[in-house]
């Protein structure tokens, strides 16, 4: 009832979401394309320090092992909202003091580089267990097997480990995607103008808040279905070849 | 467990302490030692400060534990529609599920707050009815997001439960006569709740940390306190370490609460 009562209200703001200015439909727009731009950036930074950890949580020496759990247990036993926080503060922070030490100007650091930055140390410390697991899921003879053949360190990675984890990870890693999309959404509680911020500015200008917000989570539902058809496409690829454990 | 576990107090000492830990260690305490002489404490001391951040902590935990009982008795139903309902209870159930899980608690939470409660006073009479003194709160909004956004995640769980179930368990209550009813109180739901339990205790500690949105409509949790405390004393980094440590120490003794937990389940392994 709630929900029909809403339709109804919401029905004589649409035309608020027309695309030219009377609407607010391109800053909407604007807005998601930004979320997609740092949630991409951010999934590729994570993947980045995923992959250096999980090699460097199985085979690193004693004291990378230790600073990498310390890393990957702070990130995932704090709030994401409290993580963005401290980072962004850290990170704008100290990067201006070094800048100030070595006597160059502070500088502004565009919100995009700082949100890619925050969300992509919170990414690489999920994305660390997740490739972890994947490794260690490789059968063991099949890595053997590359040494014995004398396969440098950097040839087994490349040609062995890494395309055999890819399916044990896959799951894992898409539902990271999926987080990474999400988490953009919390970039808003610092100002930056991603999706969900954009919605706000609309919302409380016009006070059609149903409708624009509203109108927001189509647009997150649709990146999240449309990734969930190309991760259900990615992952038949990564299988193939593999014999289909359903029966 | 194993007999290569080293047993007994003095044996996981000894595979704790190697060398570099010691070195490690000693760096942590030599930045703990950092934070607590050169950073700025002095505003812990004020009681009202103390006050506050007691109750935003207490706040926090009890809207996390009220949404996951709510979201898990939610989650039971709509898991079971999912599993074994009719097309009608089962396509609702899968929309909830993909809808919840497809967009941000945050978005989820500004659509009840701003959104209905922009439009509950457009609705004639609501003003006078008993509804509105509970209406006009941020809390109710809060709990019913994050209620429904545990029953969208925990749904799609219990629903893997149902169905993992072994068929055979059921068939045999099947010959045994029991009605449907009581097959799913004697039999399917027992099984599907033992086997969620063992991740019951992470969705705990993800639902601590979706706590902290509650502060963008203006709920006192801790995080809402610590942000407070930013804004009165120009204290930039302070609050932000203490906010990180108690989240930390939260998560913590609910991972061991549940360990202590999970030891005293029954558990049979074949």
């Amino acid at each position: 009832m709630m929900m029909s009562i809403g339709a109804v209200a919401a029905a004589s703001t649409l035309d608020l979401l027309a695309y030219s200015p009377p609407g607010w439909g391109a800053t909407l727009l604007k807005g998601l394309l930004n979320s997609i731009v740092i949630a991409l950036g951010a999934y590729g930074l994570g993947l980045l320090i995923g992959i250096g950890g999980a090699f460097g949580k199985l085979y690193g020496g004693p004291v990378l092992k230790d600073l990498l759990a310390v890393y990957t247990t702070i990130v995932r036993a704090v709030p994401e909202l409290v993580l963005i926080l401290i980072l962004f503060y850290a990170f704008t922070g100290v990067l201006n003091e070094a800048l100030l030490a070595w006597g160059f100007d502070r500088v502004q650091i565009s919100p995009i580089v700082t949100g890619i930055a925050v969300l992509g140390i919170v990414q690489g410390a999920y994305q660390t267990e997740v490739l972890r697991g994947g490794i260690l899921a490789v059968p063991s003879g099949q890595i053997e097997a590359a040494r014995a053949m004398g396969m440098s360190r950097g040839l087994l990675a490349r040609r062995i480990t890494l395309p055999l984890m890819a399916s044990n990870a896959l799951p894992g890693m898409a539902n990271l995607w999926l987080n990474a999309t999400k988490d953009t959404a919390l970039l808003a509680v610092i100002g930056f103008s991603e999706l969900t911020q954009a919605t706000k500015q609309a919302a409380s200008t016009t006070k059609a808040f149903f409708t624009f917000f509203a109108a927001a989570m189509v647009l997150y539902l649709c990146i999240s279905l449309l990734s969930t058809f190309l991760i259900g496409r990615i992952e038949k690829w990564a299988r193939r070849g593999q014999r289909d454990m359903r029966g | 467990m194993g007999a290569a576990w080293p047993t007994g107090y003095e044996g996981l000492m000894r595979d704790f302490l190697k060398p570099h830990r010691i070195i490690l260690l000693a760096i942590a305490l030599a930045l703990v030692a950092f934070c607590v002489l050169k950073l700025r404490w002095d505003w812990l001391a004020e009681p009202k400060y103390q006050i506050a951040l007691l109750q935003g902590i207490w706040r926090s935990i009890w809207i996390m534990v009220v949404t996951m009982v709510i979201g898990m008795l939610l989650a039971i139903p709509i898991g079971l529609a999912q599993a074994a309902g009719p097309w009608y209870l089962a396509t609702p159930a899968r929309v909830f599920c993909t809808v919840i899980r497809g967009t941000p608690l945050l978005m989820q939470l500004w659509l009840l707050y701003y959104g209905l409660g922009s439009l509950f006073p457009t609705i004639p009479g609501i003003r006078d009815s008993v509804l509105w003194p509970i209406l006009r709160q941020a809390w109710p909004y809060a709990v019913v997001a994050l209620s429904l956004s545990v029953a969208g995640y925990e749904g799609e769980v219990m629903r893997g439960a149902f169905k993992g179930v072994p068929h055979g368990q059921l068939e045999a209550a099947k010959s045994m006569g029991m009605p449907r009813l009581t097959i799913l109180r004697r039999i399917w739901l027992p099984q599907a709740i033992h086997r969620v339990l063992p991740t019951i205790g992470g969705e705990t500690v993800l639902q601590l940390k979706s706590t902290p949105l509650v502060s963008t409509i203006t709920i006192m949790d801790t995080y809402a306190v610590a942000g407070r405390i930013r804004q009165d004393t120009f204290i930039v980094y302070e609050p932000l370490i203490l906010l990180a440590v108690i989240y930390m120490v939260i998560t913590g003794i609910i991972v061991l609460a549940f360990r202590w937990f999970e030891r005293r389940l029954p558990t049979r392994t074949a």
